[in-house]
């Protein structure tokens, strides 16, 4: 039943980008990130776009895995689109029936909008489809790691993290125990009102945490008898190193990055319709 | 000098009612005295609550006696400036395999020992692929333990301990929560390391099956130590095992039953081919 | 209170990489007031198929029917089936959450839509079917020692009243002394009620000294169904497929190996012992 769900989805495959630090898929993804809130300009998405092509190829990740990550926004996008296409008055009016007005400002944001999320979306599921969820981890370590001089437990929020990762499947096919062990009671989870409902849960919810509890316990005790004593002294079994691929991949993002800005400074290629 | 000693060990801890007010001592363990010499093979045996999983934590200093002491390898587990070392050379394996795997791969999971004390990278990677090597996991080793059977899961969790390259291994209830299969599977791979690597062997188990080959049994009864000797000597005392709730094996059950029903018969039978032999040779 | 299953078949995940084939062709049935016993390791599917009995789990393919009604049939009353068929799953922890021990037996009942008085009555009388201290009643489950869990939650199923109980490795983590006290409680219950008791074990030597039947399931198939004699004379298949017959069968083998002529049906201590005493004390006589 719960099983379904899949959480920091990775595609494995053996690729260039597959391979590269996971610093520099992070760093990386912010800088396409920052990049595409920055620029409004045709020219700067066209080469967005050309430039996610790119990275999608070199991935070797499926397209249709990517747009299954799609599915998940398409809420959020439909609302934002309608919210800007609508809300805009500014600009010349393109349409007007009763109460909507579309102008001319409304269709460019929201079409920008849509986009921007969009790409949004495939640049950071393309970092965790080609992205082991513990090199994620040990990535965001290393880059925050400068915290720990402002007292930030970076050590333990990555320990954190990594425990929690390798705990969430164990605990679902747990809750699908639970589950079946209450239906076999007769527990009904499916019908009622929400207070109904939400009552119903915590048969399931009791025996979950109490089990949680017990398995945070052991594992505590575990950690211990292997010497565990937080991040201090802690040799690395794989140390995070940038090999001469991981510096390419910089200056590629940069050089992206500046040509991106450039071409939308210099060169707006102002829109068909407008 | 011993690898685990134990000298009027005692540990109590408080008994407290609804409200958290102390209402008196609980003693876990009472007096108990241990000698367990370098490359040995020692089986504790009792059933739940008799206290051997309290021992057991002795040994790794996880807990620390309340009277009385607890040598390591030569050192107190009391002495706190001792205790990585201690636990360094008393390895510890747990009875849940899922609750004892912190590493979402395999090979780091049994690298985590190794980082936690220090060791450089090139050794760790060369203690993993020995640990992982001396269970048989090698293959499993870019893995998630979630897809690994029982019996492999705790084969992981004992090539964790083995990759800190410890004198002693402390298995605590390790076939606790396995199939028949798995419980032959991890006892399998226990032996093998005792021949490979010479450590000196601790399992805490109510499977008297499993302390068969020990070089020494001790059996735990409401924090003390009731029996203790041979595996011969302890099995040839049927009754006695009975009282203390374990489960003697259907062969020494039924060489009992038999010297009952007045047939010459030896005590202490463990095995299923001395059985064999006895009745032969009286027919 | 037949349950009859036609040729089940159960596919998980079908059609994506982790497509297992848990259940293949298994036809079976179980007879009112039996004690069957269901045997296979870790991923036999032998959990799976009792999660078939109660329909929590649905079949890819074939037909179950209680007593003679086809439970996939449309508006049949799934409900009440579970309240018949009682499923007590491996670990108590999995369903143990109220605050004492009786309000979480009376969870069942009360589901079924009984007023609290009925509720507790029934709670009470599954407790003492269980032998639950009457003292620990109001105690949390939660501090029960491992043995006592185990039949707060059995009782928790017998409350509802039902007609066959099944048993998921009810012994699993539990000390030897632990196991016999709980399998020893079961077949009291068996005999007490005459309800029909199926119980799940990978061991057999648990299982051989309580049930009549014994049904083995080895890669999602029936491999063997029939009394507890004639499974265990199977012993070397069942040894081949990694289940080990009783010790004490592997014993009187041995001994007709050499020559001894000794009845090999024995299944436990008392039975083989009466047999090897019989043979012997035959024997000398006839010498003299």
């Amino acid at each position: 039943m719960i099983r379904e769900i899949t959480i920091g989805q990775y595609y494995p495959a053996d690729s260039v980008i597959h391979r590269l630090d996971p610093r520099v898929k992070i760093v990386c993804t912010l800088l396409f990130l920052i990049s595409l809130f920055v620029q409004n300009s045709l020219s700067g998405y066209v080469i967005a776009t050309l430039f996610l092509v790119f990275v999608i190829r070199a991935s070797k990740v499926p397209f249709r895995f990517i747009v299954k990550g799609l599915k998940a926004i398409i809420l959020l996008l439909m609302f934002t689109v309608v919210m800007n296409l609508f809300l805009t008055k500014e600009g010349a009016v393109l349409l007007h029936f009763w109460i909507f007005t579309i102008t001319e400002n409304g269709l460019r944001i929201s079409v920008f909008m849509a986009i921007r999320l969009i790409y949004l979306i495939i640049g950071s599921s393309l970092m965790t489809l080609t992205t082991t969820p513990n090199a994620l981890t040990d990535g965001i370590e290393s880059l925050l790691r400068p915290l720990n001089r402002f007292r930030v437990p970076v050590h333990e929020v990555a320990m954190i993290m990594s425990i929690a990762l390798r705990f969430i499947p164990i605990l679902l096919e747990e809750t699908d125990k639970i589950m079946k062990a209450q239906i076999a009671r007769g527990a009904d989870l499916e019908s009622g009102n929400m207070i109904q409902r939400t009552k119903a849960m915590v048969p399931i919810l009791v025996p979950l945490f109490v089990s949680a509890f017990r398995r945070a316990n052991d594992l505590a005790l575990a950690m211990e008898a292997r010497c565990y004593c937080g991040g201090e002294g802690r040799t690395k079994m794989k140390p995070l190193v940038y090999k001469r691929q991981d510096y390419a991949a910089y200056v590629i993002v940069v050089a992206y990055v500046v040509l991106a800005f450039v071409a939308g400074r210099f060169a707006p290629l102002h829109i068909w319709i407008f | 000098m011993e690898m685990i000693r134990a000298r009027e060990l005692v540990y109590e801890y408080e008994q407290r009612d609804d409200e958290g007010n102390v209402i008196g001592m609980n003693r876990a363990l009472d007096e108990i005295e241990l000698d367990v010499r370098p490359g040995q093979f020692v089986a504790i045996l009792g059933h739940n609550g008799s206290g051997k999983s309290t021992l057991a934590k002795h040994m790794n200093a996880i807990l620390v006696p309340t009277g009385g002491t607890m040598w390591v390898n030569g050192r107190d587990t009391k002495d706190p400036r001792e205790l990585m070392s201690v636990r360094q050379s008393a390895g510890m394996v747990f009875q849940n395999p899922d609750n004892q795997i912190i590493g979402t791969i395999v090979e780091e999971d049994v690298g985590f020992g190794p980082e936690n004390l220090g060791v450089p990278t090139e050794e760790i990677w060369r203690r993993v692929e020995d640990g992982l090597k001396s269970v048989g996991m090698l293959e499993y080793r870019t893995h998630s333990p979630n897809k690994l059977s029982g019996g492999q899961k705790q084969r992981v969790a004992i090539a964790g301990v083995i990759a800190m390259e410890p004198e002693c291994i402390v298995l605590d209830e390790p076939t606790a929560m396995l199939d028949p299969v798995g419980r032959k599977e991890v006892l399998r791979t226990v032996q093998e390391l005792r021949k490979r690597k010479n450590v000196t062997v601790i399992l805490i188990t109510h499977y008297m099956e499993e302390a068969i080959d020990a070089d020494a049994v001790y059996v735990m009864e409401g924090g003390h130590v009731v029996m203790q000797g041979t595996p011969r000597e302890i099995f040839s005392r049927v009754d006695e095992l009975k009282r203390y709730r374990l489960d003697v094996p259907q062969v020494t059950m039924l060489a009992e039953e038999l010297r009952k029903g007045g047939l010459d018969i030896p005590k202490g039978i463990l095995r299923r081919e001395e059985l064999v032999q006895a009745i032969c040779r009286l027919s | 209170m037949s349950i009859k299953l036609e040729h089940v078949n159960y596919i998980y995940s079908a059609g994506t990489a982790y497509e297992k084939h848990a259940l293949k062709d298994v036809s079976l049935e179980i007879l009112p007031g039996q004690f069957v016993g269901i045997i296979g390791h870790t991923g036999s599917g032998k959990s799976t198929l009792i999660q078939h009995l109660n329909g929590l789990v649905k079949a890819s393919s074939g037909a179950i029917y209680y007593n003679g009604e086809n439970i996939y049939a449309d508006g049949y009353d799934m409900k009440g089936l579970r309240s018949q068929v009682g499923l007590v799953f491996q670990y108590p922890e999995h369903q143990l959450f109220e605050e004492d021990v009786l309000s979480d037996v009376c969870f069942g009942p009360k589901n079924q839509g009984l007023s609290k008085e009925e509720c507790e009555k029934r709670a009470r009388e599954a407790l003492e079917l269980v032998g639950f201290p009457e003292k620990q009643y109001h105690q949390s489950p939660f501090e029960l020692s491992g043995g006592q869990k185990r039949r707060a939650a059995i009782a928790g199923v017998l409350a509802m009243r039902p007609k066959v109980l099944v048993l998921d490795e009810p012994t699993a983590g539990l000390d030897p002394a632990g196991r016999d006290d709980i399998l020893d409680q079961v077949r009291y219950l068996h005999d007490q009620t005459g309800m029909t008791v199926v119980l799940v074990s990978h061991s057999m030597e648990d299982v051989a000294r309580y049930v009549e039947r014994i049904i083995v399931m080895n890669r999602g198939e029936k491999m063997l169904d029939g009394a507890v004699r004639e499974v265990f004379s199977h012993y070397k298949e069942l040894e081949q497929v990694g289940l080990a017959a009783p010790q004490v069968t592997y014993v009187m083998h041995d001994l007709q190996e050499r020559g001894l002529p000794v009845e090999t049906a024995a299944t436990t201590v008392e039975e083989a012992a009466a047999e090897i005493l019989r043979v012997l004390r035959h024997g000398k006589r006839s010498d003299t």
